[in-house]
């Protein structure tokens, strides 16, 4: 599904990756583990379209198409998601029309018709229960005033509605009390199925007792240094980075 | 008005096209008290109106313009401009949309404008103009039905004079300001309204449907008066982009209010802005007034301003009658090289009344806003309350917005509140929307349209979803 070979990308002209070299197929679940700067984050804008990190070397196929062509809305109409670490507040805009209008707008590029009004809350109700979240959260503006679990509940409740082939989750966890987590990595194993895949990214192992992986890599300065089974986090979790 | 008035109507510029008639001819480019008789003779106005018009012309020639608002003004030549021209003559207009600019058949489609009235607004000649005349005329009827008047300013003038005598510049005298007094000596036609005691408007007031006072000029002048226990609504302007040959506009608009009567009045203005590098667009210079003359009177002003290069604009409400409300809503959007300096004043008079100010600001590309505001209590205000919101949303960084407001309270028991706020469209937001799957385009008019949700839900229903279409067209380009 997804083919990362010897990508190097830089931000601000500092090269940050250096090589990256990732295959993931459909029903997987992998897990990159990294200490801090190593070139987590990065890999994920990458993947998602974000301008300011320029691609300077190596290839990303997704389903046997350049993705790194396309526009970050052509990325999530071909089934990219990414949770993003610090979701951004919209002040303004109803958090129910966000999400109506994120839907449809891909529905629309599917070929598939909108939703109207009454489809689509009770398709969100129904995932809404999923995450543990309240009906005043769709009243609200996004994320606008949200707490940071609120916030990564509320990527989960976009990732069950778009349902997408690969989702990437990039540091879903960080700042996640014991009862968010789960929710979050319950979130998570509903939508894992033989035909999507998921790529967790995260700086600690204890996502990974909820969400188990099929893979783990370690990202070290820009290159996956070491790959193994998910014993190799609980390894990592024991003797940390610095002993790689 | 009836199918034959029209065809008499058309066979006259026919007519006149073969004979050079003075009544045709344009009056030569300059301002003195010949033109202004003239103008008053060629209109058949009674006595009254033309000393009135030459008191006004008197009066602002002892007047200068204005410098006080935030607009970079290029100086204005008031003797090249021709102050009379008759009803347009159709030689230069487009004989079919074939004719017209493809670029505004192109926005015309992205606000999804019906087909037939395209032609009309795009100015094409003859035809287009019937398809909305059995609208009209139903119109017309229903309207007449219920005692309301609404008809051209002129047709005003011949038909109810006493009711202009009474009326016109009791809101907004002559002596007000610089444009004002040449509107007042120059005006040329505009929109009465007349809503007898205790009438609700069966329908909502269009300018669409004044079809016989189509070319109004650039000194429009109107005035509505709702009656004790009255209630009318009244929509102005277009979302479509309007040809239009003139570049300064200069009106006027008078509203009055009895006891309980309810005026709503909104606008959405879309004239030529200029291009993307500031060159033409229309200069907007208007004096909107609104009196609350009643105890229990409500005059509410919705306004949304996409278009002008110049707009200098500020809808008002004189609260005189007690427990009278007076209400503010505007969306003003600049964008390339326009300028707006809009706003209102609320005066408070009468006890208890009440006034809201909700404005919102949107700069993008070299756009400047300027919100500028009085809330006046006055020493008889007693228990006034006023509650004023002004937010400001930029989108890039070579625009600007700016607040000017003014509170001044006269009364220890009258109330006023003021929250401001600026906030930007930044990239971190824009990236979140696309990576959701919302392009670019569709992601800045989703954020822009909530923050200006509170004024659109003051518009009439189907002028709210064409209102959204509009600043959608009217932020395109404004990122990337």
């Amino acid at each position: 599904m997804l083919t990362i070979e010897n990508l190097h990308a830089t931000v601000n002209n500092a090269e940050i990756l250096r090589g990256v070299n990732l295959q993931i197929n459909p029903g997987e679940v992998h897990a990159i583990m990294g200490p801090n700067g190593s070139g987590k984050t990065t890999l994920s804008h990458v993947l998602a379209g974000r301008d300011e990190y320029v691609v300077t070397e190596g290839s990303v196929l997704f389903e046997n198409k350049n993705l790194l062509i396309l526009a970050p809305e052509e990325r999530a109409v071909a089934g990219v998601f990414l949770a993003m670490q610090y979701p951004v507040e919209i002040p303004g805009v109803n958090n129910t029309y966000f999400l109506k209008t994120a839907l449809n707008a891909i529905r629309k590029a599917r070929g598939e018709s909108s939703l109207d009004a009454f489809e689509f809350m009770e398709l969100l109700k129904s995932h809404l229960k999923q995450v543990g979240m309240d009906e005043k959260f769709l009243s609200r503006f996004v994320n606008s005033g949200f707490s940071g679990g609120e916030k990564k509940r509320n990527e989960i409740l976009q990732m069950l509605l778009l349902q997408p082939k690969l989702a990437i989750l990039d540091e879903t966890d960080s700042g996640l009390d014991v009862d968010a987590l789960q929710i979050v990595a319950r979130g998570i194993n509903q939508i894992r199925n033989s035909k999507r895949a998921i790529l967790v990214i995260t700086h600690y192992q204890r996502l990974l007792n909820y969400v188990e992986p099929d893979f783990v890599h370690i990202l070290s300065n820009g290159r996956i240094v070491k790959s193994g089974g998910k014993q190799l986090a609980l390894e990592i979790e024991e003797s940390g980075y610095a002993t790689l | 008005m009836s199918n034959q008035t029209i065809q008499q109507a058309i066979q006259k510029n026919y007519e006149h096209g073969f004979v050079t008639d003075i009544e045709m001819e344009t009056v030569p480019p300059g301002l003195n008290e010949v033109v202004i008789r003239s103008i008053s003779l060629k209109k058949n106005e009674p006595e009254f109106l033309l000393q009135w018009r030459l008191k006004a012309y008197q009066h602002w020639l002892t007047m200068t313009m204005p410098t006080w608002a935030n607009l970079k003004i290029a100086p204005i030549d008031f003797q090249a401009i021709s102050y009379y021209s008759a009803p347009k003559s159709k030689k230069n207009a487009p004989k079919s949309l074939a004719e017209v600019d493809p670029k505004l058949l192109a926005t015309y489609e992205k606000l999804g404008i019906p087909l037939h009235e395209r032609a009309q607004l795009a100015g094409v000649a003859v035809d287009a103009v019937f398809d909305s005349v059995s609208v009209a005329t139903t119109f017309k009827e229903k309207l007449h039905e219920a005692g309301v008047i609404f008809c051209s300013f002129s047709e005003a003038v011949q038909k109810y004079p006493a009711l202009i005598e009474e009326y016109l510049g009791t809101v907004v005298p002559y002596r007000d300001n610089f444009f004002a007094a040449l509107n007042s000596a120059v005006f040329t036609d505009g929109s009465f309204v007349y809503v007898p005691k205790g009438v609700r408007c069966p329908m909502e007031l269009s300018t669409y449907f004044r079809i016989n006072a189509a070319n109004t000029g650039q000194f429009e002048r109107t005035l509505i008066i709702a009656d004790e226990d009255s209630h009318v609504s009244y929509l102005e302007g277009c979302t479509a982009p309007q040809r239009d040959e003139n570049q300064l506009h200069a009106a006027v608009v008078e509203l009055v209010a009895h006891k309980n009567a309810n005026i709503k009045y909104s606008t959405v203005q879309n004239w030529y802005p200029g291009d993307e590098n500031g060159k033409g667009g229309i200069y907007n210079f208007v004096t909107k007034r609104g009196l609350c003359a009643g105890d229990h009177a409500k005059i509410s002003w919705t306004q949304i301003e996409t278009g002008s290069a110049i707009t200098w604009k500020y809808p008002s409400v004189v609260l005189r009658g007690n427990y009278s409300v007076g209400e503010f809503y505007s969306v003003a959007l600049t964008n390339h090289y326009q300028q707006a300096d809009t706003g209102t004043k609320m005066i408070h008079l009468g006890k208890n009344t009440k006034s809201t100010i909700i404005s919102k600001g949107i700069s993008t590309g070299h756009g400047q806003n300027s919100y500028r505001g009085l809330v006046r209590m006055s020493p008889t205000a007693h228990h006034a309350r006023n509650y004023t919101q002004c937010d400001s949303l930029l989108i890039g960084d070579q625009c600007g917005a700016h607040t000017f407001p003014t509170i001044d309270v006269k009364n220890k028991s009258a109330r006023a509140e003021h929250e401001a706020s600026t906030s930007t469209i930044n990239d971190d937001q824009l990236f979140y929307c696309q990576s959701r799957g919302i392009c670019e385009e569709d992601a800045v008019s989703m954020i822009v349209n909530g923050f200006c949700k509170t004024v659109f839900q003051e518009l009439p229903m189907e002028f709210a979803v064409e209102a959204q279409k509009l600043l959608a067209v009217s932020l395109e380009g404004s990122v990337g």
